[in-house]
Protein backbone atom coordinates (compact mmCIF):
# COMPACT_ATOMS: atom_id res chain seq x y z
CA UNK A 1 0.00 0.00 0.00
CA UNK A 2 1.18 3.49 -0.84
CA UNK A 3 1.83 5.85 1.66
CA UNK A 4 -1.73 7.16 3.44
CA UNK A 5 -0.65 10.51 3.67
CA UNK A 6 -0.13 11.11 0.05
CA UNK A 7 -3.88 10.60 -0.60
CA UNK A 8 -5.74 14.20 -1.13
CA UNK A 9 -8.94 14.11 1.59
CA UNK A 10 -11.16 13.60 -1.44
CA UNK A 11 -9.45 10.46 -2.35
CA UNK A 12 -9.06 9.37 1.78
CA UNK A 13 -12.48 9.73 1.73
CA UNK A 14 -13.54 7.41 -1.20
CA UNK A 15 -10.64 5.01 0.35
CA UNK A 16 -12.72 4.78 3.32
CA UNK A 17 -15.99 5.09 2.21
CA UNK A 18 -15.03 1.42 -0.04
CA UNK A 19 -13.13 0.85 2.95
CA UNK A 20 -10.11 0.20 1.70
CA UNK A 21 -8.64 1.48 4.35
CA UNK A 22 -9.75 2.27 8.23
CA UNK A 23 -10.07 5.99 9.61
CA UNK A 24 -7.96 4.45 12.29
CA UNK A 25 -5.00 3.67 9.56
CA UNK A 26 -4.97 7.01 7.96
CA UNK A 27 -4.85 8.98 11.36
CA UNK A 28 -1.95 6.29 12.99
CA UNK A 29 -0.34 7.54 9.43
CA UNK A 30 -0.83 10.83 10.23
CA UNK A 31 0.73 10.48 13.65
CA UNK A 32 3.63 8.79 12.67
CA UNK A 33 4.35 11.93 10.01
CA UNK A 34 3.99 14.44 12.79
CA UNK A 35 6.34 12.45 15.25
CA UNK A 36 8.73 12.12 12.28
CA UNK A 37 8.36 15.75 11.29
CA UNK A 38 9.35 17.39 14.88
CA UNK A 39 12.15 19.39 13.24
CA UNK A 40 10.08 21.26 11.25
CA UNK A 41 8.02 22.68 14.75
CA UNK A 42 5.00 23.10 12.94
CA UNK A 43 2.93 21.51 15.58
CA UNK A 44 2.47 23.30 19.15
CA UNK A 45 0.61 21.00 20.49
CA UNK A 46 0.29 17.39 19.42
CA UNK A 47 -3.50 15.35 20.47
CA UNK A 48 -3.22 12.24 18.77
CA UNK A 49 -5.86 10.47 21.40
CA UNK A 50 -7.87 13.42 20.34
CA UNK A 51 -7.85 12.29 16.73
CA UNK A 52 -7.38 8.62 17.66
CA UNK A 53 -10.89 8.83 19.45
CA UNK A 54 -12.25 10.61 16.30
CA UNK A 55 -11.47 8.02 13.73
CA UNK A 56 -12.68 5.13 16.37
CA UNK A 57 -16.22 7.04 15.87
CA UNK A 58 -15.44 7.46 12.30
CA UNK A 59 -15.04 3.74 11.69
CA UNK A 60 -18.28 3.02 13.34
CA UNK A 61 -19.77 5.73 11.16
CA UNK A 62 -18.63 3.64 7.94
CA UNK A 63 -19.75 0.95 9.20
CA UNK A 64 -23.22 1.66 9.81
CA UNK A 65 -23.55 3.82 6.59
CA UNK A 66 -24.18 6.99 8.38
CA UNK A 67 -20.42 9.13 7.38
CA UNK A 68 -20.66 12.53 8.04
CA UNK A 69 -19.17 14.62 5.14
CA UNK A 70 -15.44 14.54 6.31
CA UNK A 71 -15.86 11.46 8.57
CA UNK A 72 -12.03 10.17 9.56
CA UNK A 73 -10.45 13.20 8.34
CA UNK A 74 -7.34 14.34 10.49
CA UNK A 75 -6.77 17.85 10.71
CA UNK A 76 -4.51 20.31 12.13
CA UNK A 77 -5.88 23.22 13.45
CA UNK A 78 -3.92 26.92 13.93
CA UNK A 79 -3.29 27.44 17.30
CA UNK A 80 -5.84 30.74 17.39
CA UNK A 81 -8.95 28.78 16.96
CA UNK A 82 -10.34 27.92 20.96
CA UNK A 83 -10.99 24.42 21.01
CA UNK A 84 -12.86 23.89 23.82
CA UNK A 85 -10.36 21.68 26.20
CA UNK A 86 -7.51 21.86 24.36
CA UNK A 87 -5.21 24.55 25.38
CA UNK A 88 -4.92 27.07 23.26
CA UNK A 89 -2.44 30.21 23.17
CA UNK A 90 -2.36 32.55 19.70
CA UNK A 91 1.42 31.85 20.23
CA UNK A 92 1.73 34.28 22.53
CA UNK A 93 3.09 33.91 26.26
CA UNK A 94 0.29 36.18 27.43
CA UNK A 95 -2.39 33.71 27.26
CA UNK A 96 -0.01 30.21 27.10
CA UNK A 97 -1.76 28.68 29.70
CA UNK A 98 -5.39 29.22 28.28
CA UNK A 99 -7.78 26.47 28.42
CA UNK A 100 -11.25 27.08 26.39
CA UNK A 101 -14.45 26.37 27.80
CA UNK A 102 -15.82 27.16 24.30
CA UNK A 103 -15.44 25.53 20.63
CA UNK A 104 -15.18 28.23 17.84
CA UNK A 105 -17.90 27.98 15.31
CA UNK A 106 -15.50 27.00 12.54
CA UNK A 107 -13.79 23.60 14.41
CA UNK A 108 -17.27 23.07 15.75
CA UNK A 109 -18.64 22.60 12.20
CA UNK A 110 -15.68 20.69 11.42
CA UNK A 111 -15.84 18.65 14.29
CA UNK A 112 -19.99 18.11 13.15
CA UNK A 113 -18.91 16.69 10.25
CA UNK A 114 -16.27 14.20 11.39
CA UNK A 115 -13.00 15.71 11.61
CA UNK A 116 -10.43 14.63 14.05
CA UNK A 117 -7.80 17.11 15.39
CA UNK A 118 -4.36 15.85 15.34
CA UNK A 119 -3.10 19.21 17.45
CA UNK A 120 -3.19 22.86 17.50
CA UNK A 121 -0.36 24.53 14.79
CA UNK A 122 2.20 27.05 15.02
CA UNK A 123 1.62 30.34 13.85
CA UNK A 124 2.58 34.25 14.45
CA UNK A 125 1.70 35.44 17.53
CA UNK A 126 -1.45 37.01 17.54
CA UNK A 127 -0.95 36.31 13.78
CA UNK A 128 1.13 39.27 13.25
CA UNK A 129 3.82 38.46 10.78
CA UNK A 130 4.94 37.17 7.89
CA UNK A 131 7.10 34.40 8.15
CA UNK A 132 6.40 32.48 11.82
CA UNK A 133 9.50 33.83 13.51
CA UNK A 134 7.47 36.27 16.53
CA UNK A 135 5.98 32.52 17.38
CA UNK A 136 6.87 32.57 21.26
CA UNK A 137 7.08 28.69 20.70
CA UNK A 138 9.52 29.65 17.89
CA UNK A 139 10.16 29.63 14.30
CA UNK A 140 8.53 26.87 11.75
CA UNK A 141 10.87 25.38 9.34
CA UNK A 142 9.50 25.28 5.86
CA UNK A 143 9.66 21.20 4.83
CA UNK A 144 11.45 22.88 1.34
CA UNK A 145 14.26 23.79 2.91
CA UNK A 146 17.60 22.53 1.53
CA UNK A 147 21.29 24.18 2.57
CA UNK A 148 19.21 26.79 4.79
CA UNK A 149 16.72 26.85 7.00
CA UNK A 150 13.41 29.08 4.97
CA UNK A 151 10.15 30.63 6.83
CA UNK A 152 7.42 28.97 6.09
CA UNK A 153 5.74 32.27 5.56
CA UNK A 154 3.16 34.03 7.95
CA UNK A 155 0.99 34.23 9.77
CA UNK A 156 -0.59 30.67 9.47
CA UNK A 157 3.04 29.30 9.10
CA UNK A 158 2.78 26.48 11.31
CA UNK A 159 0.31 25.09 9.01
CA UNK A 160 1.66 25.52 5.25
CA UNK A 161 4.71 23.45 6.97
CA UNK A 162 1.77 20.87 8.13
CA UNK A 163 0.40 20.33 5.15
CA UNK A 164 3.25 20.03 2.69
CA UNK A 165 5.26 17.89 5.04
CA UNK A 166 1.91 15.38 4.88
CA UNK A 167 1.40 16.11 8.91
CA UNK A 168 -2.03 16.50 8.75
CA UNK A 169 -4.43 15.95 5.61
CA UNK A 170 -5.13 19.97 5.57
CA UNK A 171 -5.11 22.69 8.33
CA UNK A 172 -7.11 25.80 9.23
CA UNK A 173 -5.52 28.99 8.59
CA UNK A 174 -6.94 32.73 8.85
CA UNK A 175 -6.04 35.35 6.77
CA UNK A 176 -6.01 39.33 8.05
CA UNK A 177 -3.58 40.45 5.58
CA UNK A 178 -2.72 37.71 3.37
CA UNK A 179 -1.84 35.19 6.34
CA UNK A 180 -3.32 31.80 4.77
CA UNK A 181 -2.18 33.00 0.84
CA UNK A 182 1.64 33.75 1.52
CA UNK A 183 2.10 30.82 3.81
CA UNK A 184 0.67 28.59 1.57
CA UNK A 185 3.00 29.67 -1.43
CA UNK A 186 5.61 29.64 0.47
CA UNK A 187 5.32 25.71 1.03
CA UNK A 188 3.57 24.84 -2.17
CA UNK A 189 0.29 24.47 -1.03
CA UNK A 190 -3.29 25.33 -1.74
CA UNK A 191 -5.14 27.57 0.69
CA UNK A 192 -8.54 30.29 0.28
CA UNK A 193 -9.29 33.08 1.86
CA UNK A 194 -13.13 33.51 1.83
CA UNK A 195 -15.05 36.61 0.95
CA UNK A 196 -15.31 38.73 4.45
CA UNK A 197 -18.15 37.10 6.23
CA UNK A 198 -18.51 33.37 4.77
CA UNK A 199 -17.00 32.48 8.11
CA UNK A 200 -17.92 33.11 11.40
CA UNK A 201 -15.11 34.51 13.41
CA UNK A 202 -16.53 33.12 16.95
CA UNK A 203 -13.86 31.73 19.13
CA UNK A 204 -10.83 32.81 16.97
CA UNK A 205 -8.84 35.38 18.55
CA UNK A 206 -9.08 38.02 17.06
CA UNK A 207 -6.44 40.59 15.45
CA UNK A 208 -8.14 43.17 13.25
CA UNK A 209 -12.46 42.29 13.61
CA UNK A 210 -12.73 43.81 10.21
CA UNK A 211 -10.35 41.44 8.16
CA UNK A 212 -9.96 38.63 10.14
CA UNK A 213 -11.09 35.33 7.87
CA UNK A 214 -10.83 31.70 8.51
CA UNK A 215 -10.29 29.57 6.01
CA UNK A 216 -8.65 26.00 4.65
CA UNK A 217 -5.22 24.63 4.01
CA UNK A 218 -4.89 21.82 2.01
CA UNK A 219 -3.12 19.76 -0.75
CA UNK A 220 -5.01 20.75 -3.49
CA UNK A 221 -8.14 23.00 -4.79
CA UNK A 222 -10.83 20.13 -4.44
CA UNK A 223 -9.91 19.88 -0.90
CA UNK A 224 -10.01 23.51 0.05
CA UNK A 225 -13.68 23.31 -1.76
CA UNK A 226 -14.29 20.31 -0.12
CA UNK A 227 -13.06 21.89 3.87
CA UNK A 228 -14.97 25.73 2.81
CA UNK A 229 -17.95 24.13 2.53
CA UNK A 230 -18.15 22.98 6.02
CA UNK A 231 -16.30 25.65 7.65
CA UNK A 232 -18.61 28.38 5.70
CA UNK A 233 -22.10 29.58 7.17
CA UNK A 234 -23.60 31.90 9.38
CA UNK A 235 -23.32 32.01 12.65
CA UNK A 236 -25.65 33.89 15.32
CA UNK A 237 -22.64 34.28 17.32
CA UNK A 238 -21.39 35.90 14.61
CA UNK A 239 -23.12 39.18 13.60
CA UNK A 240 -21.00 40.05 10.54
CA UNK A 241 -20.95 36.26 9.42
CA UNK A 242 -23.38 36.26 6.11
CA UNK A 243 -26.79 34.99 5.45
CA UNK A 244 -25.83 34.02 2.03
CA UNK A 245 -26.03 30.21 1.41
CA UNK A 246 -22.73 27.96 0.82
CA UNK A 247 -23.22 26.36 -2.14
CA UNK A 248 -21.18 23.42 -3.02
CA UNK A 249 -17.78 24.38 -4.51
CA UNK A 250 -16.74 21.11 -5.64
CA UNK A 251 -19.39 21.11 -8.32
CA UNK A 252 -18.40 24.04 -10.73
CA UNK A 253 -14.91 21.89 -10.52
CA UNK A 254 -13.79 20.84 -14.32
CA UNK A 255 -15.91 23.39 -15.72
CA UNK A 256 -14.89 25.11 -18.80
CA UNK A 257 -12.78 28.72 -18.28
CA UNK A 258 -13.47 29.43 -22.60
CA UNK A 259 -14.43 32.82 -22.43
CA UNK A 260 -13.81 33.46 -19.02
CA UNK A 261 -12.34 37.12 -18.47
CA UNK A 262 -9.48 37.12 -16.43
CA UNK A 263 -8.29 40.35 -15.37
CA UNK A 264 -4.31 41.23 -15.21
CA UNK A 265 -3.77 44.16 -12.96
CA UNK A 266 -0.77 46.56 -14.17
CA UNK A 267 0.37 47.55 -11.07
CA UNK A 268 1.33 44.38 -9.78
CA UNK A 269 4.11 44.32 -11.96
CA UNK A 270 6.63 47.02 -10.95
CA UNK A 271 9.75 47.20 -12.16
CA UNK A 272 12.54 45.55 -10.97
CA UNK A 273 9.48 42.27 -10.22
CA UNK A 274 11.60 39.06 -9.13
CA UNK A 275 12.29 37.65 -12.26
CA UNK A 276 10.87 33.81 -11.04
CA UNK A 277 7.27 35.55 -9.94
CA UNK A 278 6.88 37.43 -13.23
CA UNK A 279 7.84 34.19 -15.36
CA UNK A 280 5.37 32.25 -13.13
CA UNK A 281 2.69 34.55 -13.79
CA UNK A 282 3.13 34.73 -17.56
CA UNK A 283 3.07 31.14 -17.60
CA UNK A 284 -0.25 30.62 -15.80
CA UNK A 285 -1.49 33.99 -18.10
CA UNK A 286 -0.53 31.00 -21.48
CA UNK A 287 -2.28 28.21 -19.35
CA UNK A 288 -5.74 30.02 -19.22
CA UNK A 289 -5.56 31.61 -22.42
CA UNK A 290 -4.76 28.20 -24.07
CA UNK A 291 -8.03 27.15 -22.55
CA UNK A 292 -9.65 29.90 -24.33
CA UNK A 293 -10.23 32.36 -21.73
CA UNK A 294 -9.88 36.04 -22.56
CA UNK A 295 -7.13 38.07 -20.79
CA UNK A 296 -7.90 41.22 -20.00
CA UNK A 297 -5.36 44.06 -18.60
CA UNK A 298 -6.76 45.97 -15.80
CA UNK A 299 -5.92 48.87 -13.27
CA UNK A 300 -5.83 48.72 -9.63
CA UNK A 301 -4.74 52.46 -9.36
CA UNK A 302 -4.52 52.80 -5.13
CA UNK A 303 -2.21 49.52 -5.05
CA UNK A 304 0.37 50.98 -3.45
CA UNK A 305 -1.23 52.93 -1.03
CA UNK A 306 -2.85 49.38 0.52
CA UNK A 307 -0.08 48.60 2.60
CA UNK A 308 -0.17 51.94 4.74
CA UNK A 309 -3.58 51.82 4.63
CA UNK A 310 -3.44 48.20 6.50
CA UNK A 311 -0.95 49.01 8.33
CA UNK A 312 -3.15 51.63 10.14
CA UNK A 313 -6.36 49.43 10.30
CA UNK A 314 -4.76 46.56 11.43
CA UNK A 315 -2.88 48.03 14.49
CA UNK A 316 -5.71 50.48 15.22
CA UNK A 317 -7.89 47.31 15.46
CA UNK A 318 -5.75 44.67 17.30
CA UNK A 319 -4.85 47.65 19.89
CA UNK A 320 -8.82 47.47 21.01
CA UNK A 321 -8.80 43.57 20.72
CA UNK A 322 -5.61 43.22 22.29
CA UNK A 323 -6.48 45.05 25.44
CA UNK A 324 -8.38 42.23 26.84
CA UNK A 325 -5.04 40.79 28.03
CA UNK A 326 -4.70 42.32 31.29
CA UNK A 327 -3.86 39.20 33.39
CA UNK A 328 -7.25 39.67 35.13
CA UNK A 329 -9.47 37.21 33.73
CA UNK A 330 -7.17 34.69 31.61
CA UNK A 331 -3.61 34.38 30.85
CA UNK A 332 -0.60 35.13 32.68
CA UNK A 333 -0.32 37.71 35.30
CA UNK A 334 2.51 39.59 36.68
CA UNK A 335 1.97 40.77 39.89
CA UNK A 336 2.31 44.62 40.40
CA UNK A 337 1.42 46.78 43.80
CA UNK A 338 -1.49 48.32 42.17
CA UNK A 339 -4.11 47.17 39.55
CA UNK A 340 -2.47 49.13 36.77
CA UNK A 341 0.73 48.07 37.79
CA UNK A 342 -0.47 44.25 37.22
CA UNK A 343 -1.55 45.25 34.08
CA UNK A 344 1.88 47.17 32.80
CA UNK A 345 3.65 44.19 33.97
CA UNK A 346 1.58 41.75 32.64
CA UNK A 347 0.75 43.37 29.06
CA UNK A 348 4.92 43.74 28.94
CA UNK A 349 6.39 41.20 29.72
CA UNK A 350 3.46 38.86 27.93
CA UNK A 351 3.59 40.49 24.45
CA UNK A 352 6.22 40.16 22.18
CA UNK A 353 8.03 42.90 20.47
CA UNK A 354 6.12 42.67 16.87
CA UNK A 355 2.88 42.59 18.61
CA UNK A 356 3.80 45.51 21.32
CA UNK A 357 5.17 47.67 18.37
CA UNK A 358 1.49 47.27 16.62
CA UNK A 359 -0.02 47.64 19.85
CA UNK A 360 1.48 51.23 20.00
CA UNK A 361 1.59 52.23 16.03
CA UNK A 362 -2.55 51.56 16.93
CA UNK A 363 -2.83 53.14 20.16
CA UNK A 364 -1.33 56.10 18.50
CA UNK A 365 -3.55 56.52 15.27
CA UNK A 366 -6.08 55.71 17.74
CA UNK A 367 -5.62 58.64 20.61
CA UNK A 368 -7.03 62.06 20.44
CA UNK A 369 -5.86 64.70 17.88
CA UNK A 370 -4.60 61.85 15.25
CA UNK A 371 -7.61 59.67 14.76
CA UNK A 372 -8.76 61.95 11.88
CA UNK A 373 -5.77 62.39 10.22
CA UNK A 374 -4.52 58.62 10.46
CA UNK A 375 -7.52 56.25 10.95
CA UNK A 376 -10.52 58.02 9.34
CA UNK A 377 -7.99 58.62 6.33
CA UNK A 378 -7.27 55.17 6.35
CA UNK A 379 -10.96 54.21 5.79
CA UNK A 380 -11.40 56.75 3.30
CA UNK A 381 -8.48 55.53 1.07
CA UNK A 382 -9.97 51.95 1.81
CA UNK A 383 -12.99 52.75 -0.20
CA UNK A 384 -10.92 53.72 -2.73
CA UNK A 385 -9.22 50.60 -2.85
CA UNK A 386 -12.35 48.54 -2.51
CA UNK A 387 -14.08 50.77 -5.69
CA UNK A 388 -10.55 50.06 -7.72
CA UNK A 389 -11.89 46.01 -7.41
CA UNK A 390 -15.64 47.23 -8.21
CA UNK A 391 -14.54 49.32 -11.44
CA UNK A 392 -12.25 46.09 -12.10
CA UNK A 393 -14.68 43.37 -11.97
CA UNK A 394 -17.31 45.28 -14.42
CA UNK A 395 -14.48 43.96 -17.16
CA UNK A 396 -13.34 40.84 -16.11
CA UNK A 397 -14.22 38.02 -14.04
CA UNK A 398 -11.54 37.16 -12.13
CA UNK A 399 -7.71 38.46 -11.00
CA UNK A 400 -4.64 36.83 -11.61
CA UNK A 401 -2.13 37.73 -9.74
CA UNK A 402 1.21 36.29 -8.35
CA UNK A 403 0.98 35.49 -4.25
CA UNK A 404 4.11 37.15 -3.03
CA UNK A 405 6.89 38.83 -4.30
CA UNK A 406 9.19 36.83 -2.95
CA UNK A 407 9.63 32.96 -2.72
CA UNK A 408 10.50 31.66 1.22
CA UNK A 409 13.76 33.34 2.64
CA UNK A 410 16.41 32.39 5.09
CA UNK A 411 14.95 32.54 8.89
CA UNK A 412 16.75 35.50 10.57
CA UNK A 413 16.52 37.62 7.44
CA UNK A 414 18.51 40.63 9.04
CA UNK A 415 17.01 42.95 6.30
CA UNK A 416 13.32 42.38 7.84
CA UNK A 417 14.34 41.95 11.39
CA UNK A 418 16.23 45.37 11.47
CA UNK A 419 13.56 47.12 9.57
CA UNK A 420 9.71 45.80 9.98
CA UNK A 421 8.79 47.58 7.13
CA UNK A 422 10.35 45.58 4.88
CA UNK A 423 8.63 42.35 6.42
CA UNK A 424 5.20 44.33 5.41
CA UNK A 425 6.31 44.77 2.02
CA UNK A 426 5.87 40.54 1.39
CA UNK A 427 2.05 41.25 1.63
CA UNK A 428 2.03 43.80 -1.25
CA UNK A 429 0.04 41.69 -3.17
CA UNK A 430 -2.25 40.35 -0.69
CA UNK A 431 -3.72 43.01 1.05
CA UNK A 432 -5.53 45.10 -1.17
CA UNK A 433 -7.89 41.75 -1.49
CA UNK A 434 -8.03 41.55 2.63
CA UNK A 435 -9.25 45.56 2.81
CA UNK A 436 -11.69 45.10 -0.10
CA UNK A 437 -13.15 42.00 1.82
CA UNK A 438 -12.86 39.44 -1.22
CA UNK A 439 -12.14 36.02 -1.98
CA UNK A 440 -9.11 35.00 -2.98
CA UNK A 441 -7.39 31.81 -3.00
CA UNK A 442 -2.95 30.57 -3.63
CA UNK A 443 -1.71 27.62 -5.37
CA UNK A 444 1.48 26.11 -6.27
CA UNK A 445 2.36 26.99 -10.23
CA UNK A 446 6.05 25.82 -9.96
CA UNK A 447 9.23 26.42 -9.01
CA UNK A 448 11.89 29.32 -8.89
CA UNK A 449 15.12 29.03 -10.22
CA UNK A 450 16.54 28.00 -6.77
CA UNK A 451 13.72 25.09 -6.56
CA UNK A 452 11.51 26.82 -4.22
CA UNK A 453 7.56 26.99 -5.03
CA UNK A 454 5.64 29.94 -6.01
CA UNK A 455 2.28 31.25 -5.81
CA UNK A 456 -0.62 32.17 -7.81
CA UNK A 457 -3.39 34.52 -6.82
CA UNK A 458 -6.93 33.89 -8.14
CA UNK A 459 -9.31 37.54 -6.64
CA UNK A 460 -13.17 36.75 -6.99
CA UNK A 461 -15.94 39.05 -6.75
CA UNK A 462 -17.68 39.13 -3.06
CA UNK A 463 -19.12 35.32 -2.40
CA UNK A 464 -18.07 34.66 -5.87
CA UNK A 465 -15.39 31.64 -4.79
CA UNK A 466 -16.94 29.40 -7.49
CA UNK A 467 -15.00 31.60 -10.32
CA UNK A 468 -12.47 31.43 -8.18
CA UNK A 469 -12.43 27.81 -7.73
CA UNK A 470 -13.28 26.97 -10.96
CA UNK A 471 -10.45 28.89 -12.44
CA UNK A 472 -7.69 27.29 -9.82
CA UNK A 473 -8.94 24.00 -10.72
CA UNK A 474 -8.22 24.16 -14.69
CA UNK A 475 -4.34 25.85 -13.84
CA UNK A 476 -3.70 23.53 -11.25
CA UNK A 477 -4.33 20.80 -13.98
CA UNK A 478 -2.07 22.48 -16.16
CA UNK A 479 1.04 23.49 -13.83
CA UNK A 480 0.83 19.79 -12.43
CA UNK A 481 2.51 21.01 -9.62
CA UNK A 482 4.40 18.28 -7.98
CA UNK A 483 3.82 18.03 -3.80
CA UNK A 484 6.25 17.28 -1.65
CA UNK B 1 3.58 64.29 12.14
CA UNK B 2 7.20 62.96 14.11
CA UNK B 3 6.82 62.13 17.73
CA UNK B 4 8.95 62.53 20.12
CA UNK B 5 10.14 60.42 23.39
CA UNK B 6 8.00 62.18 25.41
CA UNK B 7 4.98 61.30 23.04
CA UNK B 8 6.45 57.51 22.72
CA UNK B 9 5.70 57.11 26.75
CA UNK B 10 2.66 58.62 26.22
CA UNK B 11 1.25 55.81 23.83
CA UNK B 12 2.87 53.43 25.94
CA UNK B 13 1.22 54.66 29.24
CA UNK B 14 -2.29 54.43 27.11
CA UNK B 15 -1.65 50.88 26.17
CA UNK B 16 -0.76 49.96 29.86
CA UNK B 17 2.31 48.65 28.36
CA UNK B 18 6.21 49.87 29.32
CA UNK B 19 9.36 51.00 27.31
CA UNK B 20 12.43 50.96 29.25
CA UNK B 21 14.31 54.42 29.77
CA UNK B 22 17.14 53.00 27.06
CA UNK B 23 14.95 51.67 24.66
CA UNK B 24 12.93 54.85 23.93
CA UNK B 25 15.21 56.47 21.56
CA UNK B 26 15.26 53.53 19.49
CA UNK B 27 11.82 52.82 19.51
CA UNK B 28 10.97 56.54 19.14
CA UNK B 29 13.18 56.14 15.72
CA UNK B 30 11.43 52.95 14.76
CA UNK B 31 7.98 54.55 15.30
CA UNK B 32 8.80 57.48 13.06
CA UNK B 33 9.68 55.31 10.29
CA UNK B 34 7.11 53.48 10.77
CA UNK B 35 4.79 57.10 10.61
CA UNK B 36 6.26 58.95 7.52
CA UNK B 37 6.22 55.17 5.82
CA UNK B 38 2.25 55.88 6.36
CA UNK B 39 2.13 59.50 6.01
CA UNK B 40 2.10 58.84 2.08
CA UNK B 41 -1.57 58.18 2.46
CA UNK B 42 -1.73 62.04 1.81
CA UNK B 43 -0.95 62.43 -1.51
CA UNK B 44 -4.42 60.68 -1.91
CA UNK B 45 -7.32 63.28 -2.51
CA UNK B 46 -10.21 61.90 -0.41
CA UNK B 47 -12.55 65.06 -0.16
CA UNK B 48 -15.93 64.16 -0.19
CA UNK B 49 -15.19 60.00 0.21
CA UNK B 50 -16.95 58.27 2.89
CA UNK B 51 -15.00 56.05 5.41
CA UNK B 52 -15.21 52.27 4.83
CA UNK B 53 -16.03 50.72 8.35
CA UNK B 54 -16.95 47.35 6.99
CA UNK B 55 -17.00 45.52 4.04
CA UNK B 56 -19.90 43.81 4.91
CA UNK B 57 -23.05 45.01 3.11
CA UNK B 58 -25.56 42.93 4.80
CA UNK B 59 -27.79 44.76 7.24
CA UNK B 60 -26.72 43.87 10.96
CA UNK B 61 -30.01 42.28 12.66
CA UNK B 62 -30.93 42.65 15.84
CA UNK B 63 -31.44 39.87 18.13
CA UNK B 64 -34.57 39.15 20.34
CA UNK B 65 -33.21 40.71 23.51
CA UNK B 66 -33.19 37.64 25.80
CA UNK B 67 -31.13 35.33 27.85
CA UNK B 68 -29.39 32.39 25.88
CA UNK B 69 -27.00 31.17 28.46
CA UNK B 70 -25.96 31.53 32.17
CA UNK B 71 -25.12 29.62 35.31
CA UNK B 72 -21.65 29.43 33.89
CA UNK B 73 -19.66 30.83 36.64
CA UNK B 74 -17.26 28.04 36.99
CA UNK B 75 -16.45 28.05 33.16
CA UNK B 76 -16.25 32.03 33.33
CA UNK B 77 -13.52 31.79 36.01
CA UNK B 78 -11.85 28.74 34.96
CA UNK B 79 -8.89 30.79 33.37
CA UNK B 80 -8.46 33.71 36.13
CA UNK B 81 -5.33 34.10 37.35
CA UNK B 82 -6.84 34.38 40.57
CA UNK B 83 -10.45 33.85 41.75
CA UNK B 84 -12.20 33.82 45.22
CA UNK B 85 -15.78 33.98 46.25
CA UNK B 86 -16.59 33.04 42.61
CA UNK B 87 -15.17 36.80 41.93
CA UNK B 88 -12.01 37.18 40.01
CA UNK B 89 -9.34 38.93 42.10
CA UNK B 90 -7.16 41.78 41.94
CA UNK B 91 -4.87 43.87 44.28
CA UNK B 92 -6.57 46.01 46.47
CA UNK B 93 -7.44 49.81 44.60
CA UNK B 94 -9.45 51.10 47.59
CA UNK B 95 -7.58 52.55 50.28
Amino acid sequence: MTDLTDLTIAEALSAMKSKKISAEELTKAYIKKTEEGRKYNAYVLETPEVALQAAKVADENYAKGTERALEGVPMGIKDLFCTKGIRTTACSHIIDNFIPQCESTVTQNLLNAGVGFLGKLNMDEFAMGGSNETSCFGPVVNPWSKDVNLVPGGSSGGSAAAVAAKMCAAATGTDTGGSIRQPAAFCGITGIKPTYGRCSRYGIMAFASSLDQAGPMAKDVKDCALLLKVMAGHDEKDSTSSRKAVPDFTKVLGQDVKGLKIGIPNEYRPQGLNKDVEKAWDAAVDMLKARGAEIIDISLPHTKYALPVYYIIAPAEASSNLARYDGVRFGQRVDGAHLDDLYINTRTQGFGKEVKRRIMVGTYVLSAGYYDAYYVKAQKVRRLIQNDFKNAFEKCDVILTPTSPVSAFPIGDKSMIENPINMYLNDVFTVSVSLAGLPALSLPIGLSANGLPLGMQLIGKAFDEETVFKTAYALEQDAAFKRI
Amino acid sequence: MAVDSKTVQKVALLAKLKVDEDKVEATKDEFNKILKWIEQLNEVETQGVEPLVSVNEEHLVCREDEVTDGNIKDKILANAPESEFGYFAVPKVVE
